[in-house]
């Protein structure tokens, strides 16, 4: 009980943050719908952000934008303890529009599997796929 | 940084997760993804990370979501699982 | 597949959870993390920029190779979207739905009909029957202009509150796709083409790299925005504040244009006739 109280209560957002990457990494490899995987994807990648950003909190600092500042020029000392740290805000910031660019390439190649096979889901592509190198094999075999 | 309404965000945003990727209905999933995404935008506003909540507002809840609307729209509303 | 999957990914979990024991505890101001780096930037950043956000001032100078990356990257995934999607041919058998303007009575013509795509009276409407909604319409007319302007707001004072090229942009792109969503695919196209996203697009990332090979032309580093003091008439770390200001432009056009590039395509399955 008290190793609960001083080790897992203050990390207790940690262990979500692996419970949501798990989960995207459920729904990557066990769902079988392709939007289904897409929206794992996603999910996985925010996880990860999520957990950069909880690197860069402090308790007792503000946002990192620098206040009351005068005309540069003015050198006054600007304290690291009183601001969040900039770096890992920067680092997912470019990590979130790089999310929306794979989202979009990979929702045109669902789109695209929907007009080959007319279907989203896995198995059933597997499925037509299996089908068409079988008919292929028969034809090859016959003509021999 | 509140951390009760933090934690209280979290375990909303960990259910709206398994509601994305529970429900059977692709346009319900994708609705559920773009509230997903506004509250990991709450979140990141809480820690202080203000100009990544605005990217998430924008991107995340905006166009990930009209993206993902539009590629239910040009392929299929259901899903086995 | 699925039990093992969740035997797999509860090991997995337990042993990433017996890593997190070790951690520094949320907001530990004497974390690794923020005691490394960080520091310099947070109080180097005013001085070596004037930009009051640091953010803004690591992602575009500090750090401009991996932001000017970043744009390419998003480039290319517009450029991926196209090459997979965008077809040419006319779809077999499908029909045209168009409405006459004055009576608001609805046709539908077959294929290898008459079409009156030429009239004044017509309006082509998608075949996905949407009335006509003036409540929407009306309100989007009044909305999509302040959108606007506060994404090129936002681009502008990226350097003292939260905001930047990739957030004005992405508005900027938003309040092309609400346009798009509440008119039709058509006349958004018939506004802003294809050709000018592409145009846009590597418009962007041209003047991101443009500025860095301006900087090298001015026997400086690349994107070392101090050297550009000569162009603007001011000292090196005003310049570097307006270099930013330069870049981001370059980043919220070419984000725009991707936006609604990939709107485009995936909207209407790369035929750009009918969208959502």
């Amino acid at each position: 009980m008290e190793i609960f109280q001083i080790w897992v209560l203050p990390r207790l957002n940690y262990l979500i943050y692996i419970f949501l990457m798990l989960l995207g990494l459920y729904g990557m490899l066990v769902k079988r719908n392709y939007m289904k995987k897409v929206i794992g994807l996603n999910i996985l990648q925010t996880a990860i952000i999520l957990f950069f950003i909880s690197t860069a909190a402090k308790i007792g600092a503000t946002i990192p934008i620098i206040a009351n500042h005068e005309h540069h020029g003015s050198h006054a000392a600007v304290n690291a303890v009183q601001y969040i740290n900039p770096l890992p805000h920067v680092l997912m910031l470019t990590a979130i529009v790089v999310a929306v660019a794979t989202l979009g390439v990979a929702l045109a190649m669902v789109i695209r599997i929907y007009q080959l096979f007319s279907t989203i889901e896995e198995d059933q592509v597997l499925l037509q796929l299996r089908r068409e190198t079988l008919v292929a094999d028969a034809k090859e075999s016959f003509h021999d | 940084m509140i951390w009760s309404i933090e934690l209280i965000i979290l375990f909303l945003v960990a259910l709206f997760g398994m509601g994305a990727l529970a429900v059977k209905d692709l346009l319900g999933a994708a609705i559920l993804f773009g509230a997903y995404s506004f509250l990991l935008c709450l979140l990141w506003a809480i820690m202080g990370a203000v100009d990544v909540a605005f990217t998430e507002a924008s991107v995340g809840a905006g166009i990930s979501t009209v993206l993902i609307v539009s590629a239910v729209l040009r392929t299929t509303r259901r899903s086995e699982d | 597949m699925k039990r093992g999957g969740l035997v797999l990914f509860s090991i997995m979990g337990l042993l990433l959870a017996w890593g997190v024991l070790e951690f520094p505890g949320l907001g530990d101001p004497s974390s690794p993390a923020s005691s490394h780096l960080s520091p310099y930037y947070i109080q180097h950043s005013l001085t070596d920029t004037a930009v009051p956000n640091m953010v803004t001032a690591v992602l575009a100078d500090y750090r401009g190779y991996d932001t000017m990356f970043e744009t390419i990257v998003i480039f290319t995934a517009a450029i991926v979207c196209i090459f997979l999607l965008r077809t040419f041919k006319p779809p077999a058998s499908r029909y045209r739905m168009y409405r006459h303007m004055a009576t608001g009575i609805t046709l539908r013509i077959e294929k290898g009909g008459k079409t009156p795509d030429d009239s004044e009276h017509f309006e082509r409407i998608d075949s996905v029957w949407v009335p006509h909604d003036l409540v929407i319409r009306t309100t989007c007319r009044m909305v999509i202009p302040f959108i606007q302007v506060f994404a090129l707001y936002v681009i502008a004072h990226g350097h003292h509150s939260p905001g930047g090229g990739f957030q004005g942009g992405v508005i900027l792109g938003a309040s092309v796709v609400l346009f798009a969503v509440c008119f039709d695919l058509r006349r958004t196209i018939r506004y802003l083409g294809e050709k000018m996203c592409a145009l846009l697009c590597a418009l962007g990332v041209l003047i991101y790299a443009g500025t860095g090979i301006l900087c090298m032309g001015l026997q400086s580093n690349f994107l070392d925005y101090s050297a550009l003091a000569g162009l603007f008439g001011t000292d090196p770390v005003m310049a570097r504040s307006h270099g930013i200001l330069i870049v981001e432009i370059g980043v919220g056009m070419a984000v725009m244009a991707v936006m609604v590039m990939l709107y485009y395509n995936l909207a209407s399955a790369g035929r750009h006739d009918e969208g959502l």
